[in-house]
Formats: C-alpha cells, sequence, structure tokens
C-alpha cells in the first residue's frame, strides 16, 4: 500500500522518536530529518536508521519536497522558528503538523476534534502541549456528558523530561494549555499547572483532571463516558491509564491518570513526551488515510526556486 | 567549642503571616484580617511582609484551595495600610506567571520570592528577569533544600543569581533540616555567590528547629530571614518571629523590630486567629521526620476524614514516594490507593 511520504524538522528527542512511530505506521513513511547542527547525535541517528538528512534547516529540505515527493512535515523545533517553517513548506503544498507551542493553526487532540479538522484541507494543526494531550480528552469527556463551568488540571513531569525550551518558557506550556480546556476541552474557564518533579528513579508522567460541574454531576453518565474516552486515547497511547476516579465531590469531579510511554527512544517514564509523539503520528495518518482514498487534496507541490 | 559573635550583625526580618499563614487557615483569611495584621506589623517595624494566597500568585486554584479574596484585592488593601513596610509576593513557576507578577506590581508589591522545587532553579528565569526588569526585590527560593546537597544548592542558586535574583534562599520547606544541614547549605552559597548576593533562610518549626536553623543561617552568612508572628505558617508553622527576635536581641543581633509590640501581637491578633493551634502536632511532627512538604499536613487530615487512611500514614507513604510542593493532587490520589489496598470501602461521591 502506498504511505505518505513524510519530513521531521528538528533532530532532538521528539523527532528521534517520530521516526519510531512513523515507521510503525501503514500509511506514514519517514524519508528526511532535518537539523541545524551537522554534529548532533540526533542526525546521525537518522541517517543510521536510513532517513536522508540536512544540517541546513528546512531551507535544506525545501529543494527535495517535490522530487521525494514530501506531503507531511512534523515541526519539533521552537515556536521562534515554526511560523516560517510552515510558511515555507506550505508554499510547496506540504501540510504541517505543529508540536511547539507555537499554535498558529487549529489546536487538535486527536479523540476530540480530529475528525472535524480532516473533513476540511488544514494545512497547519498544532498540537498544544503534553498536558494538553494528556488532559483535554477527559474534559470533554465530562463536558460532553453536562456543561463544565471550570476545569483544571495538574501535570506532573519527570524532571529528566523536561528540555531546555519548556523550562525556559513555562508560562507559554501555563497559557497555551490553559487555552485549550477551553477551545477543545469544553468548559468555560481553563487552568493549567505544571509541576517538575526530580525523584530517583524518574516517576511517570501524572495527570490529574479536575472538572467544576454547572448542575450537579451525573455520576453513571460521567464515569461511563470518561472509560469510554480512556479507551479510545489507549488505541494510540496504550500506557494511558487510569489510576484512580472519577471520584465526585459535589460538584467536582475528579480524575487521576498517568501515562507509560513506549520506550521507543524515550524512556518510559517520558509519557509526556510520547502522547505527543503519538498523537501526532495518529493525526497525520488520519489526513493521510483521507489523502490516500483522494478525499482530500494537498495543493500541488511546486518545484523549489535553485 | 564557642559559639560565632554574631553581635552587630544586621538581619532583615520577612514576615509569612499573610502568605505561609494563609495555608494554616485554608486560605480563608479575611480582607479585614489582613489589614489589622500588616498595621500591626508595620507598628511594629517589621521591614518586610509576604500577601498573598499560601501558593502564591495563581494559587487560586482546586488543587491549592480558593481564598475569599482575589490575590490582587490582599495586595491592594495591605498596600494601603502599611506605611513602611515592603510588601512581598511568592510566585511558583508553573502555577504563577509573569502576566500575575505584573498585576501583583500594579497593586503595590515591590518584592518576590520566585520559588522552585531545589533542583528545578532554570524553571525561574523568565520571571526572576521580569522581577528585575519591573524594578522589584527578587529573590530566588530553593523549596524542600534538604532535598539537594550542599554543592547542587549553591550550583542552583549561582543559576538564579544568573537570571538576575539579588538573594537567595534556602527553604526548609519540610521541616526537616538540622542546624547541620542549615549551615552546610547556607556556607556553601555564600563560597558560591558574588559578595553582593545576598542569602536568606525560610525555615518550617516541624522538628522545633525553625529558631536554631535561623541563627545557624545568619552564622553561616544569612542576611535575611523569613518568620511569622506566633509562628502561623503551614505545617508546625514558620520559624516564630517575635520569639526569633527576642533571641536576637540576646545575641546582639539587629532586626530593628519592637519585640514586645510583637509579643503582644502574637497574642491579641495571631493566636485568636488560628482555626487550630499551629504547634508540633504528630502530623507536623511527621512532616518534619519523613521530609514531606509542610502545606500537606491539612490536605492529609482531610483525605482521612474522607477515604478512612490516617493521615501520618498519608504523609510517610508521599515521602516514600518522593512527593514535591504542588503536588497536593496525589494526596487524594495516594489516600485512594491505599484505601483500597486496605480494603476500606470508598464511596464514588461524597
Amino acid at each position: 500500500m502506498a504511505k505518505i511520504r513524510c519530513a521531521l524538522i528538528g533532530s532532538g528527542n521528539i523527532g528521534t522518536d517520530l521516526i519510531y512511530k512513523l515507521r510503525r505506521s501503514d500509511v506514514l513513511e519517514p524519508v528526511w530529518m532535518v537539523g541545524i547542527d551537522p554534529d548532533s547525535e540526533g542526525l546521525k541517528r537518522a541517517a543510521a536508521m536510513g532517513l536522508k538528512t540536512t544540517a541546513a534547516g528546512v531551507d535544506g529540505l525545501l529543494p527535495h519536497v517535490a522530487t521525494d515527493h514530501i506531503q507531511i512535515a512534523f515541526d519539533a523545533t521552537s515556536a521562534y522558528v515554526h511560523a516560517e517553517n510552515s510558511r515555507k513548506l506550505n508554499a510547496l503544498g506540504v501540510m504541517m503538523i505543529d508540536l511547539t507551542p507555537a499554535a498558529i493553526g487549529p489546536l487538535c487532540v486527536p479523540p476530540v476534534n480530529l475528525k472535524q479538522h480532516t473533513a476540511k484541507l488544514e494545512m497547519n494543526v498544532n498540537m498544544i502541549s503534553c498536558a494538553g494531550q494528556a488532559t483535554i480528552p477527559i474534559v470533554h469527556a465530562v463536558s460532553r456528558v453536562q456543561s463544565v463551568e471550570y476545569a483544571e488540571i495538574v501535570a506532573t513531569l519527570a524532571s529528566k523530561s523536561i528540555g531546555p525550551g519548556t523550562r525556559a518558557n513555562l508560562d507559554e506550556f501555563t497559557y497555551t494549555t490553559s487555552d485549550a480546556l477551553v477551545a477543545v476541552g469544553g468548559a468555560r474557564r481553563g487552568k493549567a499547572l505544571a509541576v517538575i518533579n526530580p525523584a530517583e528513579p524518574p516517576m511517570i508522567m501524572r495527570n490529574t483532571i479536575y472538572c467544576l460541574t454547572d448542575d450537579a454531576p451525573d455520576v453513571e453518565k460521567i464515569t461511563e463516558s470518561v472509560l469510554a474516552m480512556i479507551g479510545e486515547v489507549q488505541t494510540y497511547v496504550p500506557g494511558y491509564k487510569l489510576v484512580n476516579g472519577p471520584v465526585f465531590d459535589g460538584k467536582r469531579v475528579a480524575v487521576f491518570m498517568e501515562v507509560a510511554g513506549l520506550g521507543d527512544y524515550l524512556p518510559t517514564y517520558a509519557g509526556n513526551l510520547d502522547i505527543m509523539t503519538a498523537a501526532a503520528t495518529r493525526t497525520a495518518e488520519m489526513f493521510a488515510e483521507e489523502i490516500l482514498a483522494g478525499t482530500l487534496k494537498l495543493p500541488a507541490p511546486q518545484e523549489a526556486l535553485a | 567549642m564557642n559559639f560565632p559573635d554574631l553581635k552587630g550583625r544586621k538581619v532583615l526580618i520577612h514576615d509569612m503571616c499573610l502568605r505561609d499563614g494563609m495555608h494554616a487557615k485554608r486560605e480563608q483569611i479575611s480582607l479585614e484580617q489582613m489589614v489589622k495584621v500588616a498595621t500591626a506589623l508595620d507598628a511594629a517595624g517589621v521591614p518586610m511582609l509576604q500577601v498573598t494566597h499560601g501558593a502564591g500568585l495563581g494559587g487560586n486554584s482546586i488543587q491549592h484551595g480558593f481564598a475569599p479574596h482575589s490575590n490582587e484585592a490582599y495586595i491592594s488593601a495591605v498596600a494601603a495600610a502599611v506605611k513602611r513596610a515592603t510588601l512581598s509576593v511568592l510566585l511558583i513557576p508553573g502555577l504563577g506567571t509573569m502576566r500575575e507578577l505584573d498585576s501583583a506590581f500594579q497593586c503595590g508589591a515591590r518584592s518576590v520570592h520566585v520559588a522552585t522545587h531545589c533542583t528545578e532553579a532554570d524553571t525561574a528565569q523568565q520571571h526572576i528577569a521580569y522581577g528585575r526588569k519591573l524594578g522589584m526585590d527578587t529573590s530566588g527560593f530553593l523549596m524542600m533544600a534538604h532535598l539537594n546537597s550542599p554543592e547542587g544548592i549553591a550550583a542552583q542558586g549561582r543559576l538564579m543569581e544568573s537570571y538576575g535574583a539579588q538573594t537567595v534562599y534556602v527553604t526548609d520547606s519540610a521541616g526537616y533540616m538540622l542546624p547541620g544541614d542549615v549551615t552546610a547549605r547556607i556556607a556553601a552559597l555564600r563560597d558560591a555567590l558574588k559578595p553582593e548576593t545576598e542569602i536568606g533562610f525560610h525555615g518550617h518549626h516541624n522538628m522545633g528547629m525553625g529558631i536554631a536553623n535561623s541563627i545557624a543561617a545568619i552564622a553561616a552568612g544569612a542576611s535575611r530571614t523569613d518568620a511569622s508572628v506566633a509562628g502561623l505558617g503551614a505545617g508546625a508553622g514558620n520559624t516564630p518571629l517575635e520569639v526569633f527576635v527576642a533571641v536576637c536581641e540576646r545575641m546582639g543581633i539587629e532586626t530593628g523590630c519592637d519585640l514586645f509590640a510583637l509579643m503582644d501581637m502574637a497574642e491579641d491578633i495571631i493566636v485568636p486567629m488560628m482555626d487550630h493551634m499551629v504547634r508540633v502536632t504528630r502530623e507536623a511532627l511527621t512532616l518534619g521526620f519523613a521530609g514531606v512538604y509542610s502545606t500537606f499536613l491539612l490536605h492529609a487530615k482531610r483525605a482521612e476524614a474522607r477515604y478512612g487512611v490516617p493521615a501520618r500514614d498519608i504523609l510517610v507513604e508521599l515521602g516514600r514516594r518522593k512527593m514535591i510542593g504542588g503536588q497536593e493532587d496525589m494526596i487524594e490520589d495516594t489516600a485512594l490507593t491505599m484505601a483500597r489496598e486496605r480494603g476500606i470501602a470508598v464511596s464514588r461521591a461524597a
């Protein structure tokens, strides 16, 4: 079966983990890895795994887009360079999956709103944040039963799994995730809290989701909806696990989750990074299926100017 | 061995009643009480006082409890009431943001503790830099400092100094440290930091060591001490401020505070405000003994009431699982798991 050919931009942990995820896919094929440092471990590893590589950034990829028939690119660089990367690749008919907090395109959480995005052509979709991917499905599972006045999430991450970019821009993470609890989760107000725990051995990512419902929560219906949603997320993140709850206290619904990664490239405790790469892969697959079926047409790739 | 002579040393006292004390009051201090306490502190010559939700800016949450008023309302009310004292706030990155720091500054806050876990200083870079940009007296605040070595604390302190922190705090959030632990960490910081960078110590009294630890910190080079009148704070409370001032007077350490006014304030204003006597209870001692974040105390007691697992058992388990400040959600989670393991029937809805 034909596969959609992909480029990975950013040769760090996320980009490298994506190679593993894409190689398992029936509809996606990792072809290019784009970096900026010729000596980086990530580029060497990608080359060893059979990918074409460039250390010249996105500009190094552009001349090959048409000849290598690249149709989807994943950006795991930073919010600061994403806009420019997206503009250049979109112009060549390449769709962008944005794993940075740039959030130029619509926010996407696969089991919540992916179908609505694949129904029409989106040339850039944003994956929000790891905490967003891990918690928004649960907020949505409550808000589809009854209205949620306020959603609050607490994401606890292993210190070793948090890179310098996130550390230097924690406010961005907070704002992006808080906004998405409303925009995608369906709560009227949202707040995201992040805690970084240095325990050794590293702790597995934990997420606690609180929702305050407008009226007394329907215990049966909410429990059923939450369990069904966990099942949906588990189809692409097998380590997405309910630890406790849902428990109800007045109008407060609390759900205590754990996310273990697959351990592809990143260790299993880094469920936060894994859920991003898994969600991004799932998103790309849904678009790829539409493209392969001919129901979605990307603009024809143009030859890059020499 | 003779204890070093500290006669003539100056220490800047920073009261915590209206921030850490919020924890001991389940975040329920009224605006009137805030103004009354701040006015009394100001009159007694306490130079710095902290005012916010117990968890600082952004603290109003399900996780940390909702105060009856916004941080902005508290800060504005206190700013209008004090004549001399400098108002400070707490900001924990991941919870509070620069937007909230900006807003606190607009309301009259002029100093900030930017707090991280003792190994995660690099999450505070943008917030420390922003505090300085606003012209605030900016401290880096290394919480749960017993969980990092003296060398590790020195390295984290240097990072905070490089971001612009004018003071670096050793924060004994669990009330776990003994004077030797304090001396080693403060001395390592003193060696590592620039001479003009100040060092502070923030103690909790869970092992009864608040005063002794604060004095050890000064002897090792600290020039700022956090304390609270009558100890109003999380766990067994902070270093009791009036007791600390009395000890300083006897030792010839200059605080500029009026001891008798503070004694009166403790007895007449703070103790009557307490919902429970802030003292070294069984659970508070467990915090200090096991090295658990002091704020977990009342959360664990609530979990005991709901899920039937003793608070002490929950606290010990949280210590074993290496939970840190901000993980209050894990108290209910741990209680649920322990109740299940013990075969205690838990109803889903309360």
